[in-house]
């Protein structure tokens, strides 16, 4: 397999864009990416999206976009792995770079949520579980983190409020990226009293609901030519579990996203302590505490209290989420593996303003679907 | 969401849902449910059906506030620890939110889960709920 670099990057603010559909979230993000590798044309596109077809009506994203962004005749299609669906998105184009069958590719994760009312979009996500056996009976995709918080407060001892570091953290994160969905501060106290969603989750363990594209163009090391400020995709790996949470042997470990961080770490050479920053899942806090540990940046069970004393936030021992995580610059669900990537390509271009960490030269993200079923990690290195 | 042609979705569920039917390994005994093509333990592909007791404890609990299109809330879920060590997730029923607890011994009973279609030219959607048990465990007879 060759090396493969990010030599561009896009993304549109996230938030509710009554004014922009599918199409014009896409092409902007694709077209801000290609401006930014300076080039024109791309070998293949692929999209990273999960609702496209269940709320927008719209499936064949890849022709779509292809089309609006001016990339006719690329090869061109959707790559969907839930809300881990713009992660997918970036490891297919950097594989089919890789393994030479193209030399320039597009990768660009998208989603138009506010398209439909609250009940489907709640329907829609639910469908990233067990149909069968959990929507179908009423699991919301929130009630299924719910149940993975309640156990994890009840073996590990802790409360409802160790959690709030992680979403005070990201809201403080986001206060100076402009393209962040919530830029006000949140206090613990407010994080305590906001209104349970399925308990014991609350509004604000929960990223929002929203619209965003975030694009990356990749190549190959030939094709570089003059990119001096050049990403190397020093890995990316994903790894499945099973599709409903009844099926995990351990509920608090989610092992495929452990299994995707340790094959990234070993095809990398790098490990927990090489990271200048973790761009987490960090959907529900929940998920963000189980992330951490499953990439080995807290032992099991151990994630709040190395929250507590500040570790994931900025200055700490590895920054988490530094433009605002899902749950502040918000999860446009099947483009959020495309920002985090998009974000930690700016940290280690040095582009990050405001939000730079200092001496940023090794980043991991992770992009987690359907509660830990599926789960994609890469490591960039500067 | 598809609404009239699913009614043969849940028919295909009937012996899960009614029944609480899983399969279980004939080379290594062990049991699951859902049935999957290969057993969980040991990937052996001979099973038969296995017919779980229905019998089990809360692992964990959730009340739901905003509810999904099908649903009204608020309700409870659970994952339940089966006797048999395989968990199932399920709503609760007959209970009330603040005396569940995480170990609450709960059965198996069967109830309508949603109702699909139009309202009131539908279908009802009858599976498998958890109450809590009525008959404490130790002094329940063994089954065959
Ligand atoms: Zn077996």
């Amino acid at each position: 397999m060759r090396d493969v670099f990010i030599i561009g990057a896009g993304q549109t603010p996230v938030g509710e864009h009554w004014d922009l559909g599918l199409r014009d979230l896409g092409a902007s993000a694709i077209r801000a990416a290609l401006d930014d590798a300076t080039i024109e044309t791309v070998d293949a596109l692929f999209v990273g999206n999960m609702l496209g077809g269940a709320i927008n009506g719209q499936e064949n994203l890849g022709a779509l976009l292809a089309d609006a962004a001016g990339l006719l005749p690329a090869e061109a299609w959707k790559v969907e792995a839930a809300c881990a669906s713009g992660g997918a998105a970036v490891r297919a184009a950097a594989l089919s770079v890789a393994s030479g069958a193209h030399d320039v590719a597009v990768a660009v994760g998208i989603e138009k949520m506010t398209d439909a009312v609250s009940e489907s979009v709640t329907a829609g996500l639910a469908s990233a579980s067990d149909c069968d056996y959990e929507a179908s009976h009423g699991l919301s995709f929130t009630a299924l983190s719910a149940l993975l918080m309640r156990r994890y407060m009840h073996e590990h001892g802790v409360s409802r409020e160790d959690f709030a570091p992680f979403a005070v953290s990201a809201h403080r994160n986001a206060a100076a990226n402009e393209n962040a969905m919530f830029r006000e501060p949140i206090s613990i106290e407010e994080f305590v009293r906001s209104s349970q969603v399925a308990s014991p989750i609350g509004v604000l363990d929960a990223a929002p609901v929203c619209d965003g594209a975030a694009a990356v163009v990749i190549c190959s090391r030939d094709a570089l030519q003059g990119h001096h400020r050049a990403v190397r995709i020093a890995a990316s790996a994903a790894a499945t579990d099973t599709i409903g949470l009844a099926g995990r042997a351990d509920l608090l470990t989610l092992g495929a996203a452990k299994r995707s961080a340790e094959k990234a770490f070993a095809a990398s050479g790098f490990g927990p302590k090489d990271f200048d920053l973790f761009e987490a899942h960090d959907a529900f806090t929940i998920i963000t505490a189980l992330s951490v540990e499953a990439c080995g940046f807290a032992p099991r069970g151990e994630a709040l209290k190395r929250a507590a004393h500040g570790c994931f936030a900025r200055g700490g021992c590895i920054p988490l989420s530094t433009f605002g995580g899902l749950k502040a610059r918000g999860h446009p669900v099947g483009a959020s593996g495309a920002y985090q990537i998009v974000e930690a390509t700016l940290q280690l271009r040095r582009e990050a303003g405001p939000n730079q960490v200092p001496g940023a030269r090794v980043a991991l993200t992770q992009s987690i679907g359907g509660h830990g079923s599926v789960a994609v990690t890469h490591v960039l290195e500067a | 969401m598809p609404e009239a042609m699913d009614l043969p979705r849940y028919r295909r569920l009937t012996a899960p849902y009614y029944r609480l039917e899983g399969r279980r390994c004939k080379k290594c005994g062990a049991v699951q449910f859902p049935a999957r093509e290969a057993c969980g333990a040991c990937r052996g592909r001979e099973q038969e059906p296995y017919r779980f007791s229905g019998r089990g404890t809360v692992f964990s609990f959730s009340e739901v506030a905003m509810a999904p299109q099908g649903f009204s809330g608020p309700y409870l879920v659970a994952l339940v620890e089966l006797e048999e060590g395989v968990r199932v997730t399920a709503q609760l029923t007959d209970v009330d939110p603040d005396e569940v607890e995480i170990g609450m011994p709960v059965e198996m009973v069967t109830r309508r889960l949603q109702e699909r279609g139009p309202q009131g030219q539908g279908y009802l959607v009858y599976g498998y709920k958890f109450r809590p048990a009525l008959v404490p465990k130790a002094s329940t007879p063994a089954r065959p």
